[in-house]
C-alpha cells in the first residue's frame, strides 16, 4: 500500500510549475492583449532593471506563486479580509510619494517616488515571510538592506531605535475604520537589528516593482520577524533614542510584543506557533526558530525571548 | 388571517417546500464543490483564496452559526405570524447547523491536526477560542442525537424540551468562540451576537409575559402534546 508522508503533499505537486508560476505573467500578457482588461487583475509595473542575484535563498524549499504572493495579505487599510488588499488596493496611488528619513541623524534626506529605486544597488533575495498567524511564504523579494539607507543619514550616538510610519489616508483608505487597529500604522526595530544585513527594504518582487497590495511603493522586510514587523508602503523612518511605539503591540501588548521573533516555542496566547501553513502546501510544517535565520541570534544574546516576546 | 389555513400555510405543510427548504440548505457546501475541484486540478482556486485550509474552517463556522440563528429564528417567526407549521422545518435547520460544525470540526481535526488528538487536546484546554467552540459543539451532539420524534416519546416531552434549550448555550458559545478567534476587526462576531441578543431578548419577554400556569396535570399534558414533530414547542 503506498502511503505518503503529509509533508509530501502539495497542491503544487499535481500542478506542473509552468502554470502556477506563470499564471500571473500569462494574465498580464493577457491585459497587455486587451484580452482581459476587463477583470482587473494586479497589473504589473515594468520589470526592474539591474538586479543583482544574491545568495540569499531558502535552500530547497519552493517559491511561493506570484498568484498567493499577491492574493493574500494582511494590509488592513484596505479591508481585513485576506483577499481584499489585492482588490482595494489596485487605484492606489504611489507616485507621487515621498519618504522621509531623520531624527537622530546628522543628514536627513527625503526621496520621491523615482529616488526610491535609486537609494543603493538592487539586489534579489528570496526570503521566508512568517505571518503571527500560523501561514507563511517564500517571496523573491527585490530591493537594498536597510543598513545602505541608515549608513547614508549618519545616525547620531543618541539614535538606539528605527521608527517607521506608513502611509495612511482616509480618502484613499475609507476601510481602515473597520480595522480595529490605531492608523497610520507604526513599527520600530532596534537600531542594530535595523543594520543588520538581512534586514531590507524591498521595492519589488519576482522581478518586478511591489504591487500595491503587498506594501508598494517601499516596504520593509525582516525576515526573522512576524510579517507584521515588516510594515508597508513606508512614509517615514525616523531615528530615535527610546523604543518606539508599534501599532498591533498598542492594540494588544500581551499578544504582540516589540520583538516579534519567530519563536515555535514561544505560543501567542490564543493559538501555537509551533507549526505553520506554507501558502500551496496541505499540511502544516515545524516553524523554524527567528524564522530559519540563526544568524540574528547573536543580537539577542542573554535575554529572555520568553518576555521579551 | 388564520395562518394555518391560509395560502401561506398551505405552502409551509407541502412536502415539496421541506424539499426545496431541504436543497437550499446544502448550498454553501455545493458552492464549495467547484472551487475545490479547480483547487485539485489547477493547485490554487481564487475563491477558496491562498490558504484553502482555512478558508474552509471559517466558512464552515460561519454557516454553522448562520444556521443556529436560523433555527433559532422559527420560534419567534411562528408565534408573531402564527404559522405553527413552521415548526416543521426546525428540526431539519438544526440538523443542518450540526452538520456544517461536523464539517467545521473535521476540517480542523483532519486538515490542521492531522488526527493528532494529543494536539487537539492541548489546543482544547490551552485556548479558550478552541474551549468555546468544543463546548459549543459538544452541546449540540445531544440535540443531534435526540432529534428524532423517538427520543420526544421516550424523554417526555418536558424533559426532551428543556434539554433542546441547550441551543441556547450552543449558539453563545458560537458567537464567543467567532469573537475570541478574531484578531481586531470584531464587526461580524457582534453582528451574530447581536442577532442572538435580538432572538433572545424575544424570548425573555415572552417568557415574563406568560400567565403563571396552574400547576400541570400529567393526563391532561400528555393528551394536550402529541409527540409529532408537527407540535414540537421551543
Amino acid at each position: 500500500m503506498l502511503i505518503r508522508k503529509p509533508a509530501d503533499l502539495r497542491f503544487s505537486d499535481v500542478t506542473p510549475k509552468p502554470l502556477y508560476v506563470n499564471r500571473r505573467r500569462f494574465l498580464a500578457g493577457s491585459i497587455a492583449l486587451g484580452a482581459f482588461g476587463a477583470l482587473g487583475g494586479t497589473a504589473r509595473s515594468a520589470k526592474l532593471e539591474d538586479v543583482k542575484k544574491t545568495s540569499y535563498n531558502v535552500g530547497d524549499e519552493k517559491v511561493t506563486p506570484l498568484e498567493l504572493i499577491t492574493h493574500y495579505n494582511n494590509y488592513y487599510e484596505f479591508g481585513t479580509d485576506k483577499e481584499d488588499p489585492a482588490k482595494n488596493a489596485q487605484n492606489f496611488r504611489t507616485s507621487p510619494w515621498t519618504l522621509k528619513v531623520e531624527g537622530e541623524v546628522a543628514k536627513p534626506l527625503t526621496f520621491d517616488h523615482d529616488s526610491l529605486m535609486k537609494i543603493a544597488p538592487l539586489e534579489e533575495r528570496i526570503y521566508r515571510h512568517r505571518c503571527v498567524e500560523a501561514w507563511s511564504i517564500v517571496v523573491p523579494w527585490i530591493g537594498f538592506p536597510l543598513n545602505a539607507l541608515l549608513k547614508q543619514v549618519e545616525p547620531t550616538p543618541k539614535a538606539k531605535y528605527v521608527a517607521f510610519e506608513t502611509y495612511f489616508d482616509t480618502k484613499q483608505m475609507p476601510l481602515a475604520r473597520w480595522g480595529g487597529i490605531g492608523f497610520p500604522y507604526v513599527e520600530g526595530l532596534r537600531l542594530d537589528e535595523a543594520m543588520h544585513p538581512l534586514t531590507l527594504l524591498a521595492v519589488g518582487l519576482y522581478g518586478e516593482a511591489l504591487p500595491n497590495q503587498d506594501g508598494a511603493p517601499i516596504r520593509l522586510v525582516v525576515p526573522w520577524k512576524y510579517g507584521f514587523k515588516s510594515a508597508k508602503s513606508l512614509v517615514k523612518i525616523r531615528l530615535v533614542a527610546k523604543q518606539p511605539p508599534t501599532t498591533w503591540n498598542l492594540s494588544a501588548p500581551n499578544e504582540y510584543g516589540f520583538y516579534s521573533n519567530v519563536n515555535p516555542q514561544v505560543d501567542h496566547p490564543r493559538w501555537s506557533q509551533a507549526k505553520e501553513r506554507r501558502l500551496g502546501d496541505l499540511f502544516k510544517r515545524n516553524t523554524l526558530m527567528f524564522n530559519g535565520y540563526s544568524e540574528v541570534a547573536s543580537l539577542y544574546a542573554g535575554m529572555d525571548l520568553r518576555k521579551n516576546f | 388571517m388564520r395562518g394555518s389555513e391560509s395560502v401561506l400555510g398551505k405552502l409551509l405543510f407541502s412536502r415539496w417546500t421541506k424539499v426545496v427548504a431541504f436543497a437550499a440548505c446544502l448550498v454553501p457546501i455545493l458552492l464549495l464543490a467547484r472551487p475545490l475541484w479547480m483547487l485539485a486540478t489547477a493547485g490554487y482556486s481564487p475563491d477558496l483564496t491562498a490558504n484553502p485550509i482555512e478558508y474552509i474552517t471559517h466558512y464552515t463556522g460561519t454557516w454553522t452559526i448562520r444556521f443556529l440563528l436560523i433555527t433559532l429564528c422559527i420560534t419567534p417567526l411562528r408565534k408573531i405570524f402564527n404559522q405553527p407549521k413552521l415548526t416543521r422545518y426546525r428540526r431539519m435547520l438544526g440538523l443542518f447547523a450540526f452538520f456544517y460544525v461536523c464539517l467545521h470540526f473535521l476540517t480542523w481535526f483532519v486538515l490542521d491536526k492531522f488526527f493528532s488528538f494529543s494536539e487537539m487536546w492541548a489546543d482544547i484546554i490551552k485556548r479558550r477560542y478552541i474551549t468555546v467552540g468544543m463546548l459549543g459543539f459538544a452541546m449540540l451532539l445531544p440535540l443531534a442525537v435526540t432529534s428524532t420524534a423517538g427520543w420526544v416519546r421516550r424523554l417526555g416531552f418536558a424533559k426532551w424540551q428543556r434539554l433542546h434549550r441547550l441551543i441556547y448555550f450552543a449558539a453563545l458559545a458560537g458567537v464567543i468562540h467567532y469573537y475570541w478567534l478574531v484578531k481586531s476587526d470584531v464587526r461580524l462576531p457582534l453582528m451574530y451576537g447581536a442577532m442572538l441578543a435580538v432572538l433572545m431578548a424575544y424570548r425573555f419577554f415572552m417568557w415574563k409575559q406568560m400567565p403563571p400556569k396552574p400547576a400541570p396535570i400529567p393526563a391532561q399534558r400528555a393528551a394536550a402534546t402529541t409527540p409529532n414533530t408537527a407540535s414540537l414547542p421551543d
